[in-house]
């Protein structure tokens, strides 16, 4: 495993603050606790460009909340609930 | 020989620039329709080629995959594979990319790919990418991905030229031979693959300088910030209304001034009568009143087709995400409640961008409680009768002012009954995800605003010209028909079948305030409302005689209280809508059920809210 020699710890996006910019490391549409089915959460990911190494920035908060979020993925932006975005893990 | 027609898809990611591409290929060659037993909208547009050969195309609704989500993808989808019934398999697809967001195109091109249809990639949006020092190696890119790419520039003049010549280069050689369609649903770690796949391939071919769109990026620090964009959105709405209330007066007068010069026209040269009769109540001054209305319709469509274009109406869903959220609604159910101020029928079909069936019905059960343009000529024509035109702190226009007041009034209710229905009717209720672009912020295109305009234009002048010209047909046979016997002194209208329909439900409106004039017109206001406008002002002429060539508001000035014309706008905020409004609601949720819920609910609603009105206006002296 590579996680050992990553100098910063994984965290879900979900949980990321404003500013915060990152990797994406993997998917986990398991613990995201969405409506939609993992398949369907994983593949709505992968379709809008949150794949394994697209770099990450969180631009912009909701007021209510501080959801959702506006993330940028590589150079397009996308807005996405914190809840769907548990689903992304970064490091 | 003629070569026969050739036929084009257009397809592409949302936001990829299709339209403005469709828009330049076919200008104003264009044919709306539905796509049969669906109401997906299906635009088809017609051009030659340079080589004279004869071209359709039709311009499917975006989608970042083929795996149909939703009703729009589904058609995308079966369009491209022929399996849409009563559809020809299109000669040649494009693939529309907008050129500064290559990575979604391309890999729904690598998807596109395995139907085996003959496809060109379009980079759209070039000259954009050439600015922000975006170079893609075209004939490299062509290789890798084993398909024609051409760039483009739809909204120059003569941006498409290359696209033309690359389409007559490929219809000349378009083998016979079909090819093997290979295309099945994705599983995720395909996904993952033709993703991987895409990103490979633009590493390869694409150089991306490391900065985005400083615009975007300055205009959104704003725009989304967490207050100040809430504020923005606030003061975008608030210009919106008092443009369609201000800026169109002058337009209105000029047409309401055509419309009188007519009518006395008719008066002077015909005798009396009823063909007289016909000619100006009926016909001149009916129609002619709701025609009048074209400018603020015109600049309604113009805010929201501007905001589109734009790219700001993401940034109005991602603001109200959650604040709708409380009142149960999504976030995706901002833009097509905002295309209900429109109309309820564009803004109900649009919603089938939201996937959560419930999220979807809630959201078509409070479309027509957003002010939509037809309800425009109604409040109008009361708050200019009723209201003074004075400003108040020194520069908001009190009319104004009232017809915002109005508009908040629907969103409000709308809100509250959202949140009555997910508090009692959708109790397991599991927030739907929202997941949406926010597209980089994009100088409206004036031909694409115009087609817009124009089409939604050529709708509201075609309805004035059938459905209410036979309403108006009809409510002055009701008014003219039986005729007053012989030396009779009343007004002729008290004779009338109109009168004794009015007069048979007036008991049932008197503690809302509404006479039997008034009763007479809400029928016909069911079948489109902004006909109410126009039968007030049949019945009010008839009644008046041949003599009185006045304006309809100077006539409700007159013959109505003030409580009474409050009562009138508090119905309307509610207005049991109109026969085509309901007419989709039941096509959109496939049952009769709800459209009978959405009439009875806001029938009540109406009734009520004129109750309220009226009665404290009457008490605090307006009676």
């Amino acid at each position: 495993m590579t996680d050992s020699i990553d100098t910063r710890s994984h965290m879900p996006l979900g949980l990321a603050q404003r500013g915060y910019t990152g990797v994406i490391q993997h998917l986990a549409a398991k613990e995201a606790g969405s409506a939609l089915s993992d398949v369907e959460l994983e593949s709505r990911l992968i379709e809008l460009g949150f794949v394994e190494g697209a770099r990450v920035e969180i631009l912009h908060e909701g007021l209510v909340g501080r959801d959702p979020i506006a993330v940028r993925v590589d150079n397009i932006t996308i807005a996405v609930r914190r809840r769907e975005a548990m689903a992304i893990i970064v490091a | 020989m003629e070569a026969p027609l050739l036929h084009l898809a257009l397809v592409g990611t949302p936001n990829s620039g299709k339209t403005s591409l469709f828009n330049a290929l076919t200008g104003s060659r264009q044919k709306v329709a539905n796509y049969p037993g669906v109401t997906v909208e299906r635009k088809e547009g017609f051009f030659v080629t340079p080589l004279g050969r004869q071209v359709s195309v039709v311009d499917l609704p975006g989608t970042y995959s083929l795996r149909g989500r939703s009703p729009d993808e589904e058609i995308t989808r079966d369009f491209v594979l022929g399996k849409a019934s009563g559809e020809t398999l299109p000669d040649l697809v494009l693939c529309v990319a907008d050129s500064t967001n290559l990575r979604l195109t391309i890999r729904l091109l690598l998807e596109l790919k395995r139907t085996g249809r003959p496809m060109i990639l379009v980079l759209n949006m070039f000259d954009i990418a050439s600015r922000r020092g975006i170079t893609v190696d075209v004939e490299r890119l062509a290789k890798e991905l084993g398909v024609p790419v051409v760039t483009s520039i739809a909204v120059r003049k003569g941006g498409t030229a290359d696209l033309l010549k690359l389409t007559d280069e490929i219809s000349a050689a378009l083998a016979a031979e079909p090819v093997e369609n290979s295309w099945r649903a994705l599983g995720v770690s395909e996904l993952r693959a033709t993703q991987r796949e895409a990103d490979r391939i633009i590493a390869d071919c694409v150089s991306l300088p490391a900065r985005p769109d400083t615009w975007t990026a300055r205009i959104d620090a704003i725009a989304l910030h967490p207050v100040g964009g809430l504020i923005v959105l606030a003061l975008i709405l608030f210009v919106m209304f008092q443009a369609v209330f201000a800026w169109a007066q002058p337009a209105m007068e000029l047409l309401k001034s055509g419309f009188d010069s007519l009518g006395e026209l008719v008066q002077a040269t015909l005798p009396d009568g009823l063909l007289q009769s016909f000619l100006q109540n009926g016909v001149i001054s009916g129609v002619g009143s709701v025609i009048v209305f074209l400018p603020q319709i015109i600049l309604i469509f113009l805010f929201i087709l501007l905001l589109e274009d734009f790219g700001y109406m993401a940034r109005a869903a991602f603001l109200m995400d959650r604040i709708m959220g409380g009142a149960g609604l999504h976030g995706r159910a901002f833009i097509p409640l905002l295309s209900s101020f429109a109309c309820a029928i564009p803004g109900i079909m649009a919603t089938r961008v939201i996937d959560n069936k419930r999220d979807r019905l809630t959201t078509i059960l409070i479309a027509p409680l957003m002010t939509c343009s037809a309800r425009i000529p109604v409040y109008t024509l009361i708050i200019s009768a009723f209201i003074p035109a004075k400003d108040v702190w020194g520069f908001i226009n009190l009319q104004g002012l009232v017809m915002f007041g109005l508009y908040a009034a629907g969103i409000i209710s709308a809100l509250l009954v959202s949140f009555v229905i997910k508090f009692f009717m959708i109790r397991d209720y599991a927030p739907a995800p929202f997941m949406l672009e926010l597209p980089d912020y994009k100088l409206p295109r004036l031909k694409s605003v115009a087609i817009g305009i124009f089409t939604r234009a050529k709708m509201f002048l075609y309805r004035a010209g059938t459905t209410i010209f036979s309403m108006m047909v009809l409510i002055w046979f009701l008014a003219s028909f039986p005729q007053p016997p012989a030396g009779a002194t009343e007004p002729a209208i008290e004779f009338s079948l109109a009168a004794m329909i009015g007069k048979a439900l007036e008991p049932l409106l008197a503690p809302v305030g509404f006479n039997w004039q008034i009763a007479v017109a809400l029928i016909p206001g069911m079948a489109a409302r902004e006909v109410a406008v126009a039968a007030l002002g049949t019945v009010y002429a008839i009644e008046g005689g041949n003599e009185a060539v006045e304006q309809i508001g100077q006539v409700l000035a007159t013959k109505w209280s003030l409580a009474t014309a409050l009562s009138m706008l508090a119905w309307y905020i509610f207005a049991p809508q109109c026969a085509s409004t309901l007419a989709v609601i039941r096509r959109e949720t496939g049952s009769w059920a709800w459209m009978g819920v959405t009439f009875a609910y806001m029938l009540v609603l109406a009734y009520a809210a004129s109750l309220v009105t009226y009665n404290v206006a009457v008490a605090l002296g307006a009676g």
